[in-house]
């Protein structure tokens, strides 16, 4: 018996447009892949899912809860492609069983190269959800959750976070179970809500394995595994990729079936329940503190940082890209921000992962490369023609004197919400 | 095994291919009798060497060929003719007729004179060999032993193996001669197995030739393991800062020297100390030099003419990137080359090794576009270039010709065991 707490990641980044080293215009993305790819997992994923998760919601009234963590760069691409979707996002925001998390706007590893950085990102997010959804995220979940101690002394510096949500790797648990609360070292009222891997991944990438020795996996059999996660101090955290309902497994693998059904098995035991994270964190406290001094994710077997920063490629252009931070921030120009700022996101990276390469594990999803190497040529010509607008609009600053730099002024993104007035996102 | 061309004296990728399979083959104990042209006196340089008048030669190496009996057949035979054996009028005339059209199907011309008198003439001996040599299988290396392989095969009724390692379509584009083609067609038809170097040349073979997929089997080339020394390592231009562009391959239409010529023409727009070495000869050689001269790149472009043995590793060892623009490239064994002296690779897309490499750059033949822009990133950011090395060095101790080997002689015992003539194990 446990209290289970469902979150979902919701996330697609900017991929970018087919740029050679003799483009010179600025138009890096390709709009009508990002549109076709958020339409199609619209179609398959987002869209069948809230519907679902709605049906849920009403069905059991208050007793089926879960969590999003959308980033902003998603938000803007279903405004522009899939507002419905965006609608739907809303209806379950309404239904007050659904929590909101904090994370940064573009998806991005700023939190390992630019503290500042990572601030703003935080709170242009933070102000984002405020204003579509009407919630104040009080949990933070890092990019691919990335995490080690530095960043828990960080979100307790930005203030109004409650909890993290982490990666329940074993390798900084050891004996210790994932199904308890934990804190940070060095830090006064954080918490630490940790992923069950075992069971979150039974459904995330076995659930559709005919080679697993537990295949098919049903709602009743995955219950059964529920009750047996602990005692009545337990919470069991499934934290999942959105898409992997009807995207990553698809439709006819039955996942939505199982989806549906889970609700009534797991409630089926009454000491069972479902939580959001916050109700997790105020109801439990923490029991013991977890030490994490090396960065852990919840990416690949290793579920370190090696599928972002595992070879000499993905480190150079993470670092050619947070060295023109300060030439972004003076040219001061919105435009160039905002595409520096795209550039950030992860999986801009995490194609160009050699790891599994050559066994034919392309790193994989929606990766609109070839090869890793394609996926650096492109990204370090962009880049190219990033750095070389910074100059211009330095230059073109100091031949027209009134214009003065100000690195305070707050960016202004694309995002744009309608009806609702959101008028001081943008402030 | 009925072959055309051996080491040392080779034009390209199908002498090298012939030369580890043999030798992995022997190795796996296979006996092995190895029918080629002879050899003339001056070419017979290296570990080969002639041991007596009668035609055959033994290779010092015994170790490693000790299942191998060379036949040699006294010939002028040479697989291809190089622009220099041409007589400067006959290169002039070409030139003025047709500067940038292929012209080879016609007038043959990619090939020596007399070829097809040759090519029989082979056929005509190899057979006589064949009929005083003991084997279970006949084995022919692509068309010009084809009817040798036929004439053999059907004398002493054992079944022929026929292995492309490239068709007239590789080497013509559309505008085959019908001859070759219809000696390929032929050798393939009535081959009981057809060996190709790879799945795109297997499509080539299914589709253009007719032949049923089930017949072909695909037997990547591979790579003799290197032993350069580090010391060898890090050659250069006597400017040491300037960077270095590396084509090497015959300078014929098949594999692309003008769309080379056209990204250089690109890359130079963007980066300065760079030179672009065009090794190999072949009939587009002049067409090459005036290509560059034309385009104002004349000074940064080298020809060296054809090179072999310690020369093609010096130069290797000079490039910062190999690029493999072939129109059409069965294999494209001197992309492993290139990788074993740890040079990028940039391959077409319309080659075998283009399947097989994963550690590479891919580009469509025809996208100076994105070949120029290739070229640059390696050039430009090391990074590139050296995660290209590494994983690339690595990734060819995959393809080890005692796999090759293995995979043929699986191939043999196939057929041996289809075929009416059943043989004596491991003697083939």
């Amino acid at each position: 018996m446990a209290s289970v707490c469902f979150y979902f990641q919701v996330h697609q980044p900017y991929r970018l447009r087919n740029y050679t080293i003799f483009d010179e215009d600025a138009v890096y993305f390709d709009g009508l892949k990002n549109e076709q790819v958020c339409k199609k997992v619209s179609e398959k994923c987002y869209m069948p899912s809230n519907l679902l998760l709605l049906d849920l919601i009403h069905k059991y009234a208050g007793r089926f809860k879960i969590a999003f963590s959308i980033t902003g760069v998603l938000l803007e691409q279903l405004q522009r492609y899939a507002p419905h979707v965006l609608s739907t996002f809303k209806m379950l925001s309404d239904t007050g069983c659904v929590e909101f998390l904090g994370e940064t706007y573009y998806h991005s590893l700023s939190s390992l190269y630019s503290q500042e950085e990572f601030f703003k990102q935080v709170e242009i997010h933070r102000r984002t959800i405020q204003s579509v959804f009407g919630l104040m995220p009080r949990i933070f979940r890092n990019t691919e959750l990335i995490y080690n101690n530095h960043l828990a002394t960080l979100i307790e510096r930005i203030g109004g976070f409650d909890a993290i949500l982490a990666e329940g790797a074993d390798h900084i648990l050891g004996y210790r179970s994932p199904n308890f609360i934990y804190r940070p070292p060095n830090t006064n009222k954080l918490k630490l809500l940790l992923k069950n891997y075992r069971l979150s991944d039974d459904i995330a990438f076995r659930f559709s394995n005919r080679n697993w020795s537990e295949w098919p996996v049903t709602a009743d059999k995955f219950a059964s595994w529920i009750n047996a996660a602990g005692n009545s101090q337990s919470v069991v955290n499934l934290f999942l990729d959105y898409e992997t309902l009807g995207e990553h497994q698809w439709q006819d693998t039955g996942i939505f079936e199982f989806m549906r059904h889970l609700p009534d098995e797991i409630l089926k035991n009454p000491a069972n329940d479902f939580k959001t994270p916050s109700e997790v964190v105020a109801s439990y406290s923490s029991v013991d503190v977890v030490d994490v001094p090396y960065t852990v994710s919840w990416a690949d077997i290793e579920r370190d940082l090696s599928a972002w920063m595992g070879n000499r490629m993905q480190e150079n252009a993470l670092n050619e890209l947070y060295k023109l931070e300060e030439k972004v921030k003076k040219a001061n120009d919105k435009g160039v921000i905002d595409d520096w700022r795209k550039l950030q996101t992860s999986d801009h990276f995490y194609y160009m992962c050699t790891k599994y390469f050559a066994d034919g594990d392309v790193h994989k999803y929606f990766n609109p490369y070839d090869s890793p190497y394609d996926a650096y040529i492109n990204f370090m010509n962009v880049l190219d023609n990033l750095s070389s607008r910074c100059r211009s609009t330095i230059t073109h600053q100091y031949r027209d004197r009134h214009i003065v730099p100000n690195e305070n002024k707050e960016p202004a993104h694309n995002l744009q919400v309608p009806q609702e007035s959101c008028e001081e996102l943008y402030k | 095994m009925l072959g055309w061309e051996f080491p040392p004296v080779i034009t390209g990728g199908l002498g090298m291919a012939c030369y580890g399979l043999t030798k992995a083959m022997a190795h796996l104990g296979v006996h092995i009798t190895f029918v080629l042209p002879k050899l003339s006196a001056g070419e017979s340089t290296g570990h080969v060497r002639k041991t007596s008048t009668q035609g055959e030669i033994k290779i010092e190496e015994l170790s490693k060929f000790e299942n191998v009996t060379f036949r040699t057949i006294a010939s002028t035979l040479k697989p291809y003719v190089s622009a220099g054996s041409k007589s400067a009028s006959q290169r002039r005339k070409e030139n003025l007729i047709a500067v940038w059209r292929y012209r080879g199907s016609k007038e043959f011309n990619n090939y020596g004179e007399n070829i097809y008198q040759e090519v029989y003439r082979y056929a005509a001996k190899a057979a006589e060999i064949a009929s005083v040599e003991n084997f279970d299988i006949v084995h022919a290396h692509d068309w010009m032993t084809f009817p040798a392989g036929l004439t053999i095969a059907k004398a002493s009724a054992k079944p022929l193996i026929v292995h492309i390692h490239s068709t007239e379509f590789d080497r013509s584009g559309e505008h085959v001669n019908q001859t070759i083609y219809d000696i390929e067609r032929e050798g393939m038809h009535k081959a009981n197995k057809v060996i190709a170097v790879s799945n795109y040349t297997k499509s080539i073979i299914v589709s253009r030739y007719g032949i049923s997929p089930e017949k072909v089997e695909v037997v990547y080339n591979a790579i003799e393991p290197n032993n350069h020394s580090d010391s060898q390592l890090g050659q250069s231009l006597p400017d040491k800062t300037e960077r270095v562009v590396l084509f090497l391959g015959r300078l014929t239409m098949q594999k692309g020297p003008e769309y080379f010529l056209a990204a250089a023409k690109k890359v130079l727009e963007k980066v300065e100390n760079v030179k672009f070495i065009m090794v190999g000869t072949g009939d587009m050689m002049h067409r090459a030099i005036e290509m560059a001269a034309w385009m104002g790149i004349g000074h940064k472009v080298l020809f060296t003419g054809f090179l072999q043995g310690a020369d093609v590793s010096k130069i290797y060892r000079m490039a910062d990137i190999y690029v493999m623009p072939s129109v059409s490239e069965p294999f494209g064994i001197a992309s492993l080359e290139a990788l074993s002296h740890q040079v990028p690779v940039l391959i077409s897309k319309h080659s075998g090794a283009a399947e097989v490499l994963t550690h590479a750059l891919k580009v469509d033949f025809w996208d100076i576009n994105q070949m120029a822009n290739k070229i640059i990133a390696v050039l430009k950011h090391g990074a590139l270039k050296t995660s290209l090395q590494e994983n690339g060095y690595r990734e060819i101790s995959k393809f080890r010709w005692e796999d090759s080997a293995a995979k043929v002689i699986n191939i043999y015992e196939q057929t041996l065991a289809l075929s009416p003539y059943p043989a004596e194990k491991g003697s083939f």
